[in-house]
């Protein structure tokens, strides 16, 4: 499956990452030839085998519905590069 | 004090040889004296550490001291560590101080461990080579213009070069193991599952684990224990009981039976290594072990498939450095989408870029089935293909990487950087554990006046789910009858 300029800039787009035309350009040549490798997958018959996401298939484990938690918000705050008041502080989304 | 194992440095602390801060000094000096070399670490926390061999006198004078109290090591800079900036070798992370302990962290801390600071990786644990971190690539302490291997490499070659006796690493195709083989060192990816990746920076999530790098198999043992269990934050984590590694280790292996995967002996393998690593391998028909060629059909697709599920999981757990809750950020965002978008693409760097739009466009709409399925039941073949094998051997062997240490530099194009991991990556993906144990040295170095020994080759052993215990006493017998694990570059012989 050809990559395409457009296909580097959608999935640039997707993950909200910053890519200008040159840049995109490279990551085109470059994923090409990883996508050209991984094609290799499609020369194997894989019907009717289940996809497997994880290695030891376990089932998720559930825990009663109780708050485990404590509030930590200034704490996990200290790292964030703009709050105030207790607030994450981004540029205005509303007008 | 700095040349010897992990083990040795534990019972010269309980014999009351040196204490864990004469210790903590020496090693602290040898860091700030020669990692300028090496560049394994991107972080040294000195006053940490004195606090911490400190409190170890102090537990072991009160009489409570336990196996590990005092022993110092480092820790790669994907776990969290509170009150210490953990970068995970990326710019994105560059000013981020970690609001709490990865449980590794807590478990080594109350058993008394030192951490003297943290080591250098590929950003995000993504690369073969150490070459792609945001602090500077790490030099084999062998050859300093040898890649130590990836992701882990702060971690191998500070163990290598005798600036730590043992280091904490991750590994999601390889970044234990590889860089243990580049720098001759032992280092053990546990099964999937056995160690909580609870506060260890995620890469990929259904691949990531964590594991010891130390000199021997021993040590390694030791660490094992110390951090393996179930977790209730990490819901990957097993239940299952975690015995003292170190008690199997002397198990004679008359009557092992060990696999040699036909796949790990063909096409691309450094015929020199393959010599190194078979002659290693005779070793243990001495031993009393039988060996029985085995087949891995699906061998070849194992890197295909790593290079979807890998980069898929990565992109989803990447999207949470988004500029504004932790992390770089941009300045003067005109939006939100731009504050998104311009924070991205200043905190990552080329090849964590890479794997984010190659998963983001496999997960995409359109591709999905013909790319992440498909090798989600590709993934179901690799591991079938395991535990095949392990209904008729106990262990498998062969080399942990095709070649030595190659140059830094040398590796220029992303696929050949990727084909690299061949021998290791399947184990991921199978969620097995494996062990690379020191086994030779190929090609000399007369340059540099040390013609004898060359590059460190690392053998690979592998078993079942949960089999840890028996590849640490494998590997430990080897290291009984051989002394590969004992040699050392020019640069751990140094003394202040």
């Amino acid at each position: 499956m050809a990559l395409e300029h457009a296909d580097v800039l959608r999935a640039a787009h997707l993950a909200r990452l910053g890519l200008d035309d040159d840049e995109a350009a490279h990551y085109l040549d470059d994923l090409g030839h990883i996508l050209t490798m991984v094609d290799q997958l499609q020369s194997l018959d894989t019907e009717g085998v289940a996809p497997l996401a994880h290695p030891l298939e376990t089932t998720q484990r559930l825990r009663a519905d109780e708050v485990t938690e404590s509030d930590q918000r200034e704490r996990f705050q200290r790292c964030a590069p703009a709050v105030e008041q207790g607030l994450y502080l981004v540029p205005r989304v509303v007008e | 004090m700095h040349d010897t194992t992990l083990t040795a440095l534990a019972a010269g602390l309980a014999a009351g040889e040196f204490s864990s801060r004469e210790l903590t000094q020496a090693l602290l000096a040898r860091i700030e004296r020669l990692d300028g070399e090496l560049n394994s670490f991107i972080t040294l926390t000195a006053e940490q550490a004195l606090d911490a061999a400190d409190q170890a006198d102090a537990a072991r004078a009160a009489g409570n001291a336990g196996p590990l109290t005092g022993v110092p090591l480092a820790l790669k800079d994907l776990f969290c560590t509170e009150g210490v900036r953990t970068s995970a070798g990326s710019k994105m992370l560059d000013t981020f101080v970690a609001p709490y302990d990865a449980t590794v962290v807590e478990k080594l801390k109350a058993a008394g461990t030192v951490s003297l600071g943290k080591t250098n990786m590929d950003e995000f644990a993504m690369g073969s080579s150490n070459e792609n971190s945001f602090y500077g690539a790490v030099h084999n302490p062998w050859h300093r213009n040898a890649v130590p291997g990836g992701s882990s490499g702060g971690s191998a070659a500070a163990v290598a070069a005798g600036l730590v006796p043992a280091a904490m690493g991750t590994d999601t195709g390889g970044s234990i193991r590889q860089p243990a083989a580049f720098c001759g060192i032992t280092g053990l990816k546990p099964t999937y599952g056995r160690v909580s990746r609870y506060g260890i920076i995620a890469y990929a999530s259904s691949l990531d684990q964590a594991g010891p790098m130390a000199r021997t198999a021993e040590d390694c043992a030791r660490l094992l224990t110390a951090i393996a269990g179930h977790d209730l934050r990490d819901s990957t984590s097993v239940a299952r009981g975690v015995p003292d590694y170190t008690q199997e280790l002397d198990a004679p292996l008359a009557g092992l039976r060990i696999g040699l995967p036909r796949e790990y002996f063909g096409e691309g393998l450094d015929p020199a290594v393959e010599r190194a690593v078979r002659e290693a391998i005779g070793v243990f028909e001495t031993l009393g072990a039988t060996l029985r060629e085995v087949s891995l059909p699906h061998t070849h697709y194992a890197i295909p498939a790593y290079y979807v599920i890998a980069p898929a999981e990565a992109s989803s757990n990447l999207a949470r450095y988004d500029g504004v809750r932790f992390g770089h950020r941009c300045d003067a965002p005109a939006d939100l989408t731009d504050l998104y978008k311009r924070s991205r693409a200043e905190g990552f760097g080329e090849e964590v870029k890479r794997r984010i739009l190659m998963g983001t466009h496999t997960l995409s709409e359109g591709f999905f089935d013909a790319y992440y399925k498909k090798a989600q039941q590709v993934r179901r073949l690799i591991r079938q293909d395991f535990l095949d094998a392990f209904d008729e051997v106990d262990v498998l062997m062969g080399p942990t990487s095709p070649t030595p240490a190659f140059d830094l530099g040398a590796k220029k194009d992303p696929v050949s950087m990727y084909l690299q991991d061949i021998y290791t990556i399947a184990i991921n993906l199978a969620g097995i554990p494996g062990i690379s144990v020191p086994a030779g040295f190929v090609g000399g170095c007369p340059a540099e006046g040390r013609p004898a020994e060359g590059r460190p080759v690392g053998l690979q052993i592998l078993g079942t789910h949960f089999a840890e215990a028996r590849l640490l006493n494998v590997a430990h017998q080897f290291q009984q009858a051989t002394d590969w694990h004992l040699r050392r570059p020019a640069i751990a012989e140094e003394t202040l």
